[in-house]
């Protein structure tokens, strides 16, 4: 059986086509123009490196913040339930998951079966998110891609004291006049990130195995930085954008 | 004799100083920058060359704000909340609730009847409510900040920006500009943003403020969008005293007056 799984994300809309166990394909597009639209067009990307029509498609799920504006979705589900699925079904030693994506962060425990336990997370502020590493990313002038490898080449740690990103950056602004180097200011950004997750783990009360997933676990220098606060080591697939998707192509399975 | 306040602040260094009489002889504002020591020369300076005294001529500093214990030569240094309460309580007697919206934070203070600290709320966490939103919003508008404070004039509806986050609320605002929203639509949905927020700090200390003689400072106090949206969501009228930026400098000369005297 063929389903689809579509993630409208604040920043990426992630669609992933899977049939039976195996994955078809995938598709991303930066969620610029309106969310129907995005939809479609990641929708149809998809359809076109799958080799197969859209009526073949059994069912699809829905999730992300604009899960609602999907009109050729059956269901909408929670990013929190789809990325329990989806990271359960990828590791199933897997009983906590912590996800960062653009505008958000979350931590969520699952049990055994891959069920929802506990969940803390922040949408309201930037504090620990995508968008608080794009603002320091680009206050020290530095490409996106490249601060987590650079974090890691670090002599020194600059102390970043605020969780809020305006105030951060100008604490990152006045390291820089300080002369304190590059690498040592990044490492202290992800050091703050982390102990701001490691705030929601305690929350919820972490428990092994850790996967992480969203845009921001592609980061090598965050998950180093969260590995060194938790002491445990941290799972991340090599998609770990897609998880949500993945996790809504599942339901989307298993619902039909 | 001459006394001189300082205050040093996250975006401003403001100075007063005054005579033995309490009046203000000379007021100033100036960028902190970088440097603590150098904004506060050169604001003590400003003061001082406006009303052509010397610096040994003055008898006490004193100094308030973030930056304080940076300043040399000083009788002691004293909190800003203190400070503003001793400056609103000279030139606006008998306020009850001072609003004070700086730079990088805001603060509620409860006043008694005779201009006393009663509580006070601050947020200094975020940038969410203070000066630095109002800063990125005039980016991501594209107009200056000055003119963004009149901007609002006239402006109705109830366009409402729903991030607090100063990073969401500048995405937002780009969004709103997109949608072809005018600019004074979304400027009046900031202000009442502001107001919202500035509204929950006060309740954190006073649950009531029906007939509370309000008065505000800070440099947000210049703009009068905010100052409106702010009347407005407390149903109540909010009072501007003259150099609103200056008001925790007012307040620290006056007690350099009053703890000299008394030593």
């Amino acid at each position: 059986m063929i389903t689809a799984g579509i993630d409208l994300g604040s920043l990426s809309t992630k669609v992933l086509i899977l049939e039976d166990d195996d994955i078809l394909s995938t598709s991303i597009l930066t969620t610029e123009e309106e969310g129907a639209l995005v939809a479609k067009k990641a929708m149809d990307e998809a359809i076109k490196k799958a080799h197969i029509s859209f009526e073949e498609l059994k069912n699809i799920v829905s999730t992300g913040y604009g899960r609602r504006l999907v009109p050729f979705a059956k269901e909408s589900k929670s990013e929190m339930l789809c990325h329990a699925k989806g990271s359960h079904w990828l590791f199933p030693k897997a009983r906590t998951i912590i996800d960062v994506g653009a505008e958000s962060s979350k931590a969520i425990r699952i049990n055994e079966g891959g069920a929802v336990e506990d969940f803390a997370g922040n949408d309201k502020c930037a504090a620990g998110t995508g968008v608080f590493l794009d603002t320091m990313a680009k206050a020290l002038e530095v490409p996106l891609e490249e601060i987590g490898q650079l974090s890691l080449e670090h002599k020194g740690k600059a102390q970043i004291s605020s969780m809020c990103a305006v105030f951060a950056e100008s604490e990152v602004v006045s390291h820089i006049h300080k002369g304190i180097p590059r690498n040592d200011i990044l490492a202290g950004i992800h050091e703050s990130i982390a102990d701001r997750i490691f705030g929601m783990l305690n929350r919820i009360g972490m428990k092994n195995d850790v996967v992480m997933t969203g845009g921001v676990a592609k980061n090598i220098g965050m998950v180093r930085a969260l590995e060194e606060k938790l002491g445990t080591k941290i799972y991340v697939s090599e998609y770990p954008q897609m998880i949500g998707a993945l996790g809504a192509a599942l339901i989307a399975r298993n619902s039909k | 004799m001459y006394y001189l306040g300082i205050d040093i602040g996250s975006l401003t260094c403001d100075a007063v100083l005054i005579d033995d009489s309490e009046k203000i002889l000379a007021s100033s504002v100036v960028p902190t920058g970088a440097r603590n020591r150098e904004a506060i020369t050169r604001a003590a300076d400003e003061v001082l060359r406006s009303a052509c005294i010397s610096e040994k001529e003055v008898t006490a500093t004193v100094s308030t704000g973030y930056g304080r214990k940076r300043v040399e030569g000083r009788l002691t240094a004293v909190t800003e909340i203190t400070c503003h309460a001793r400056g609103i309580k000279a030139l606006l007697p008998g306020t009850r609730l001072l609003i004070d919206i700086g730079g990088q934070d805001s603060k509620a203070i409860e006043l008694d009847e005779n201009g006393q600290v009663v509580d006070f709320a601050m947020n200094d966490k975020c940038a969410a409510g203070t000066g630095r939103f109002l800063e990125a919003m005039a980016r991501a508008l594209q107009v200056d900040i000055e003119v963004m404070s009149e901007l609002d004039n006239g402006a109705r509806g109830d366009l409402t920006i729903s991030s607090m986050c100063t990073v969401f609320a500048e995405s937002e605002v780009v969004s709103l500009i997109a949608e072809g929203l005018k600019v004074n639509e979304i400027v009046h949905g900031l202000n009442r943003s502001i107001a919202s927020r500035t509204l929950s700090l006060i309740k954190r200390i006073i649950p009531d403020i029906a007939g509370f003689p309000i008065a505000m400072s800070g440099g947000v106090a210049r703009n009068s969008g905010v100052v409106r949206a702010i009347s407005n969501a407390m149903k109540s009228k909010v009072v501007i005293p003259p150099m609103p930026d200056t008001i925790g400098a007012l307040g620290a000369a006056l007690i350099a007056r009053e703890r000299y005297s008394h030593n």
